[in-house]
């Protein structure tokens, strides 16, 4: 029967096989092995250059084996930039935050998406900053409670949550658009494709891409790891749908 | 091979830089130096190189920030607001230890202030600007000419350290036009490809990782100690000056860049009066040619620093000569630069006719 057996899933080659640093709950590790799993896939590892955030996922570059530099705050973009430049044939992908991209680094990434040089961006939306204690971000939903919002955030002083992917979709420059949730097995799988999509969109060198994976902070959030995923069901997908909101021609 | 042509300031030395093997800018306009992003923009292109105009000086030194990971010759131009913002930046380049350079055309200041020539950026380059424990290499060319060698030489120390150098010049070496002679032109395919870049593995067996963050202390201390190993050795084997007059001078003036090519004609007028001035020129403000300075303890009765700043350049001055030599002080402010008669006013006021 041995000859019959064969591997099904197994560790991707690109993960660095070390234990995270990330909370129980957190779904940072399923967008990173996603990550792992398509660089496999698609044969990157030797073109990788992978741009990490300030943030959670600021040890990002720990964890893989491809290329890796950490940006200063909000700066990824315009970092992928300068690193894309030098060599347009290599792969390289952001990793950034809610307040990395859509706070203090929204102009890198609304200028990097209107330039539409073929980069990929992996936006990770947990509604707060996790790193620093779970303060408000610009995701944070209207009525949430963070450290800074006590009394759960109002519009009237602290403004509206913000939507990016729809946002950069007015713009010319991206080639591919779109927001995912890593919430159940069928979304996670989704994720995956519209993650491979964004890949391709940067490989057939048609444009800028972003995929934004609404994501879980159990820590932060105070809930336990099923009642975070179940909280993005209810709650946070119904500010932020999911889909794709830009798919260029030739995107596959 | 190579021939004196009329040039520009500001584009003379984005020439010296293609010359000296930069093949990528990132910039954002400002003035007084667009004339350095515009030359580049369309001169890059020719010899395979690549100009983007960033979103802002903030995305400019994170753009460099990128291609100097990835090993190449890279720089960006600003001036004083647009270096500002650049501090943070220049501080993650320098944690990283990845090569660039930067170019500052000083303006009057603090805040906006006007576009007129300056040297009030002297503490930021030479001393301070980002966060933590730092330091750059700063060329402060007094002629186009100087400008352009000195950008082969900004290059060559910013790939042999691996550190920022900034080149500090001001409006009036950007705006003004002279013969200037292209030397060197240095090849870029001959360079040798570092191995510490992150260009993608292709191959190597393992993978290359550029951050400036040590979270455990212990790493972070000892990093720090490399740093100012580093630093240490610069400082004892790169300063240099220019010394003018010195043989039986027995007054200097201390003064750099522009400041300095106006005190030299200070110099020959006291010396037509039997006045012995000389000038002490620094062409690297940091490493600041201290040792130089000190030769003329015991020499000099007195060293005038001159400066488009106030008391700036006086402090590393100060520190190098102060007990051993009288001094004093001339600067001016907001973008006014004083006449050679306004300098030797300056010096007969504090040090008498010399005699």
């Amino acid at each position: 029967m041995a000859e019959e057996m064969k591997v099904i899933y197994e560790r991707p080659k690109s993960w660095a096989n070390k234990v995270t640093h990330y909370c129980p709950g957190c779904t940072h590790g399923v967008a990173h092995r996603l990550i792992a799993e398509l660089v496999d896939e698609m044969d990157l590892i030797d073109k990788t250059i992978a741009v990490w955030p300030v943030g959670c996922a600021v040890f990002g570059y720990e964890y893989f084996n491809f290329d890796s530099v950490e940006a200063a705050h909000g700066r990824a973009p315009a970092m992928a930039t300068g690193i894309k430049v030098t060599n347009p044939d290599n792969f390289v992908f952001t990793y950034q935050g809610d307040g990395d991209i859509a706070s203090i680094g929204m102009a890198e990434v609304v200028h990097a998406a209107a330039r539409g040089w073929p980069i990929t961006v992996i936006f990770i939306n947990n509604g707060n900053y996790g790193m620093t204690g779970g303060q408000m971000a610009p995701t944070t939903l209207l009525g949430q409670k963070t450290t800074t919002t006590p009394m759960g955030r109002a519009p009237q002083l602290n403004g509206y949550p913000i939507r990016l992917p729809e946002m950069l979709a007015q713009l010319d420059g991206p080639a591919y658009i779109a927001r995912v949730s890593l919430d159940s097995p069928v979304n996670i799988r989704k994720a995956k494709a519209y993650m491979r999509k964004a890949f391709n969109a940067q490989i057939r060198g048609i444009g800028f891409s972003l995929v934004e994976c609404l994501s879980t902070c159990p820590t932060n959030w105070q809930l336990t790891p099923v009642e975070s995923m179940e909280r993005i069901r209810k709650e946070v997908m119904a500010y932020y749908p999911l889909g794709e909101f830009k798919v260029a021609e030739g995107v596959l | 091979m190579s021939e004196k042509v009329l040039m520009k300031g500001a584009e003379a030395l984005a020439e010296g830089a293609i010359r000296a093997g930069c093949r990528f800018y990132f910039g954002y306009p400002i003035t007084p130096q667009n004339e350095t992003p515009e030359y580049m923009s369309r001169r890059l292109p020719e010899v395979g190189g690549r100009f983007v105009q960033a979103e802002s000086e903030v995305a400019s030194i994170n753009m460099v920030y990128g291609a100097a990971c990835a090993g190449v010759r890279v720089m960006t131009s600003s001036s004083s607001p647009g270096i500002s913002l650049m501090q943070e930046g220049i501080s993650y380049i320098s944690g990283s230890g990845v090569p660039c350079v930067v170019m500052n055309a000083m303006r009057g200041g603090p805040g906006l202030g006007n576009v007129a020539p300056a040297q009030a950026d002297y503490l930021q380059a030479v001393k301070g600007g980002g966060n933590g424990d730092y330091k750059r290499i700063v060329l402060a060319p007094a002629s186009i000419q100087e400008g352009v060698d000195l950008f082969v030489d900004a290059f060559d120390l910013a790939d042999k350290y691996r550190m920022v150098v900034m080149v500090i010049v001001d409006g009036l070496i950007g705006q003004m036009m002279e013969p200037v002679e292209f030397k060197t032109t240095v090849d870029v395919n001959a360079l040798k490809k570092p191995d510490w870049a992150t260009t993608g593995r292709h191959g190597r067996d393992h993978a290359n990782i550029i951050s400036s963050l040590m979270m455990d202390t212990a790493t972070l201390e000892k990093w720090n100690l490399e740093l100012q190993a580093k630093y240490a050795q610069v400082a004892a084997t790169e300063s240099r000056i220019e010394e003018y007059e010195m043989a039986d001078a027995e007054y200097a003036i201390v003064a750099y860049g522009t400041m300095a090519r106006i005190a030299k004609t200070t110099v020959r007028t006291a010396r037509a009066r039997g006045i012995k001035l000389g000038l002490l020129r620094p062409i690297t403000v940091w490493p600041f040619p201290t040792k130089q300075l000190q030769k003329y303890v015991g020499q000099i009765k007195g060293a005038l620093t001159v400066e488009l700043a106030y008391r700036q350049l006086f402090e590393d001055v100060e520190l190098a000569l102060c007990g051993k030599v009288p001094l004093g002080w001339y600067g001016r402010g907001g973008g006014v630069v004083p006449g050679p008669q306004e300098i030797l006013a300056a010096f007969e006021e504090q040090f008498g006719k010399g005699r």
